[in-house]
């Protein structure tokens, strides 16, 4: 199975595991992952600026890329997949936008949003199954207390992203399950890490993302897993807190039996 | 040749404003048969009815067409009115020129175009009219009521008080409802229990209410005046008449862990159980997914120690069936689910509750005996937060649109009650807005605020955090001030919103009643029909037509009794004569209608015919029961070989106004 790969610039140069351990694991459960040519960044984050095509044009190209070579497209970092997944519902919903966004890239035929888009963890989810992944897991993760942290892009608006419940989701503890780790639960998980007011007011990110590593502490959590560098980022160097973050797609290769050593 | 007169009415200027009545009238004139055309202002005045009833009289008409409102509206006042002159009421015929025609236009030469088509239609149908005459039908007088919370329990007392007989449906082995299990009311702060419970002996005592707990309605056959319903008793695996409700088998019961549903799963019960101490009827129910005879056979306890042998492991649900004169829909509502509003922690912490289990941890039947303590660790909160609108007033997909209408009032009667018993406690209530319309109601709340002392904060909480300490560190915001407040809290109340009980939809399909999105079944008019439903015999009672505080909805089954007194008091009613029949020498006898009848009213029978060789032949043929048509015309669509017509909506008057129509 050939799905069209969008991993986004972040993960070419901060996140550089985030996206090797991706494409290995993937490898392992026979998905491959192909990268569009001469894609560009997503833009970063979403503006809400509706009437304003041009911020969403990097991933209006993407997304007509998959649509070209006739495959789904995965993204797995959280912003790029809040991006295109955005931008794509964007198109799909307001014909203004869908209009001048297909006038400015002249294309033709048109793109009028018929990639599906998946993130990372939907891909495990709805086209491999996680019962299914259970089975390839060759060195289970037994035992381990594994905090989820979803943050606020992987999920809202959950109508444009329609992956899971915003407010209480399952989809990353169903994965910790799979790869046969135990979830904590615990409510900071679907709140904000500070974001990219780190840039700001570090003190701001520093309160936000202590609130989520302690949560997760004070319920027993041995390790926190994200798919998002923003986040890996600021739970790492403004919580203050000492447990360990780690990719999604990084604990996926170790129980996959496919991590090498890091070279970061 | 038909005489027939045609009334344009303006329906003052809701039709004379888009439809140029005069010109339809004087159009009319000319069709053939029409005899006399005029218009007038409001035709279903008494001066319109006049106008109508002197130019039957005057031109001798034996048709009339009136081009007004929908037939739903006016139809029975102009039957009326012709009928007093002397001309049968079928001869009439409205054309729909306001709904149908200047409601939904705008521009005056198309609509009067459109509205000349209408009136020509009903002339054409008019011409083929014939007399008809309607029959009656018996009404059995005994009412249903289904459902036997505080609505079901008002209306089944004022129907047995005007003398007739009246069964409650009640699924749950008690009848009380959800007021059973609420601690105090508002406005006046009265315990629930003591104006309830009186309520109930009452109904149980009262010769001429029957009782049928733990009972379901499977199915449902009839129309108005003569309903037949089918009662599902579920087993209780005892026996009903033996039961005295003494007790013992619930204090011998070894299975003593199962979650007490009627104190929210809060603390357990046993196995066989009476749901509380005022249950009606008094009788012990065993609950097969935790009995240990009935899952292993081992055990039999309760058969041992009950005295007058009414246990029975081996009781099957029954099926009874019993004819109604008119029904009352009383079924209630329950809070939604919250685990899409787990913002709130209620799935991460015990300390986070709902407004009815609040109910239940501050009523002395409770698991915690009246006084207010914190369900994780049992020691007494001294800050407490509630939270309105959990679910209400949504504009997403993952709540309700509308206003659940009781949590003001409740919330601000937790927060008095909170403050009263306990003092030194700091009571938090954010709302988005306070509702509190209702006599005495507002006054409450300001008595909440003004010498209570609760703390009233305009805002939401955003979120709600467990913290090992065991505090819930509650975030939200302050709109009027523009802050963020963080409070830590050792309990948080939600106010859930309420739905329809589950059991409505599938109800609704029975009684072939209609619903809105959010399953409240559909009064048969806002504000002039509210306790009617639009399916004749069909009564609406309490918070299934629409959330509802206990006056309102007390106020609400009276009102729905008084309508059900009203058809059990006739004798007989009379019957639509637009009912179907069958030309029998057309019958091939292929049981078409019978299978497309929705009511049940077609039969088929043997009959001796007479050939055209002077033989006698036995055919087969179907035969309609008047009595139990409704005239809804499936039969006549699915009869292949044309021998189904429906009186008053023949094939042929049909087709007289598409080709009208279309000429």
């Amino acid at each position: 199975m050939i799905f069209t790969y969008y991993p986004g610039c972040t993960l070419r140069t901060k996140a550089k595991d985030l996206d090797r351990y991706a494409r290995l694991s993937a490898e392992a459960l026979g998905i491959t992952l192909e990268e569009p040519e001469n894609w560009q960044c997503c833009g970063g984050a979403y503006s809400n600026v509706n009437d304003e095509a041009a911020t969403k044009l990097s991933a209006a190209r993407v997304l007509n890329s998959a649509k070209e070579l006739g495959r789904p497209l995965v993204t797995v970092c959280s912003a790029c997949h809040n991006v295109i997944k955005q931008t794509n519902y964007d198109i799909q919903h307001n014909a203004t936008l869908a209009y001048k966004v297909n006038n400015y890239l002249g294309l033709d035929p048109q793109y009028n949003g018929e990639t599906t888009v998946y993130h990372y963890l939907e891909m495990l989810r709805d086209v491999v199954g996680f019962d299914k992944l259970a089975e390839k897991v060759v060195n289970p993760l037994k035992g381990k207390k594994i905090a989820a942290y979803y943050g606020c892009l992987l999920l809202r608006p959950s109508r444009a992203l329609s992956m899971d419940d915003p407010e209480n989701p399952t989809i990353m503890e169903d994965f910790i399950r799979a790869i046969g780790a135990d979830p904590v639960i615990y409510s900071q998980r679907v709140e904000c890490c500070g974001g990219y007011i780190t840039l700001e007011d570090k003190a701001q990110a520093s309160k936000r993302s202590s609130a989520v590593m302690t949560d997760a502490e004070e319920n027993g959590a041995e390790m926190v897993v994200t798919a998002c560098p923003l986040c890996l980022y600021n739970l790492k160097k403004n919580s203050g807190s000492q447990l360990p973050v780690v990719y999604i797609t990084e604990l996926l290769a170790e129980a996959l039996g496919v991590k090498e050593e890091s070279n970061e | 040749m038909q005489r027939i007169g045609v009334f344009v009415c303006h329906c003052g200027t809701n039709i004379a404003a888009t439809v140029d009545v005069k010109a339809v009238a004087e159009t009319l004139k000319n069709e053939s048969g029409v005899v006399f055309s005029t218009d007038y202002q409001y035709m279903c005045s008494e001066s319109g009815q006049n106008i109508i009833k002197d130019a039957i009289k005057e031109h001798k008409l034996t048709g009339v067409v009136v081009c007004s409102c929908s037939p739903r509206m006016h139809e029975a006042t102009f039957r009326k009115a012709v009928a007093s002159v002397g001309l049968n009421p079928y001869m009439l015929e409205v054309a729909n020129l306001r709904e149908q025609c200047s409601w939904i236009h705008k521009d005056i030469a198309t609509a009067t175009e459109k509205a000349v088509i209408l009136g020509r239609a009903a002339i054409a149908k008019v011409h083929l009219n014939a007399p008809l005459t309607a029959g009656e039908s018996p009404v059995v007088k005994r009412a249903l009521v289904i459902g036997g919370g505080i609505a079901g329990i008002q209306t089944a007392l004022d129907i047995a008080d005007a003398g007739f007989d009246v069964d409650i449906i009640e699924k749950e082995p008690t009848i009380g409802g959800k007021m059973a299990q609420i601690d105090k009311t508002f406005p006046t702060l009265d315990c629930a229990a003591c104006i309830l419970t009186p309520k109930m002996v009452e109904a149980a005592q009262n010769e001429k209410i029957h009782i049928h707990s733990f009972s379901e309605v499977a199915d449902v056959k009839g129309f108005v005046g003569n309903f037949t319903v089918t009662i599902k008793k579920k087993a209780r695996f005892v026996d009903e008449t033996k039961c005295t409700g003494c007790g013992l088998c619930t204090e011998k019961c070894p299975m003593k862990k199962v979650p007490n549903e009627f104190n929210m799963n809060l603390d357990n019960r046993t196995a066989v159980y009476i749901p509380f101490a005022q249950a009606v009827p008094k009788v012990a129910r065993i609950d097969p997914n935790y009995c240990l005879m009935l899952k292993n056979g081992k055990c039999g306890v309760c058969s041992k120690v009950c005295s007058v042998g009414a246990i029975d492991y081996k009781q099957q649900d029954k099926f009874i069936e019993e004819r109604y004169g008119a029904i009352v829909v009383a079924t209630g509502f329950n809070p939604i689910k919250l685990d899409k509003y787990d913002e709130f922690a209620y799935s991460l912490s015990p300390d986070v509750v709902t407004s009815l289990e609040l109910e239940r941890l501050m009523n002395a039947a409770g698991p915690n005996g009246g006084t207010l303590l914190r369900p994780s660790d049992k020691t007494h909160p001294h800050t407490i937060v509630f939270v309105q609108c959990v679910g209400s007033r949504c504009d997403d997909s993952k709540g309700k649109p509308y206003c659940s209408k009781i949590c003001c009032m409740y919330t601000a009667k937790h927060a008095m009650l909170i403050r009263e018993k306990y003092p030194d406690t700091e009571v938090y209530v954010f709302y988005i807005d306070v509702r509190t319309p209702g006599k005495n109601f507002d006054e409450f709340y300001r008595r909440a605020v003004e010498e209570y002392g609760v703390h009233y904060v305009k805002g939401m909480v955003g979120k709600v955090t467990p913290r090992t300490d065991g505090k819930l560190a509650v975030q939200a915001s302050d709109l009027l001030s523009n802050e963020q407040l963080h409070i830590d809290a050792d309990m948080v109340v939600l106010a859930a919103a309420i739905e329809p009980d589950k059991t409505a939809r599938p109800l609704a399909t029975m009684l072939t009643t209609q619903m809105d999105t959010n399953d409240f079944f559909t009064e048969a008019h806002p504000k002039l029909r509210p306790v009617e439903s639009a399916t004749a015999g069909i009564f609406l009672s309490g918070a299934c037509q629409g959330p509802k505080d206990i006056p309102e909805t007390v106020a609400q089954a009276s009102a729905a009794a008084a309508k059900a007194i009203g058809l059990l008091c006739k004798n007989s009613i009379t019957c639509n004569p637009c009912v179907a029949h069958s030309d029998e020498l057309m019958c091939n006898g292929c049981s078409s209608c019978e299978k497309v009848c929705p009511y049940g009213a077609i039969t088929y029978i043997d009959k001796e015919f007479r050939m055209p060789d002077r033989t006698t032949a036995i055919r087969r043929v179907a035969s309609v029961n008047p009595a139990v048509c409704q005239g809804c015309g499936a039969c006549t669509v699915a009869c292949p070989s044309g021998a189904m017509d429906l009186n008053g909506f023949s094939n042929s008057q049909i087709m007289a106004e598409v080709d009208a129509i279309c000429k």
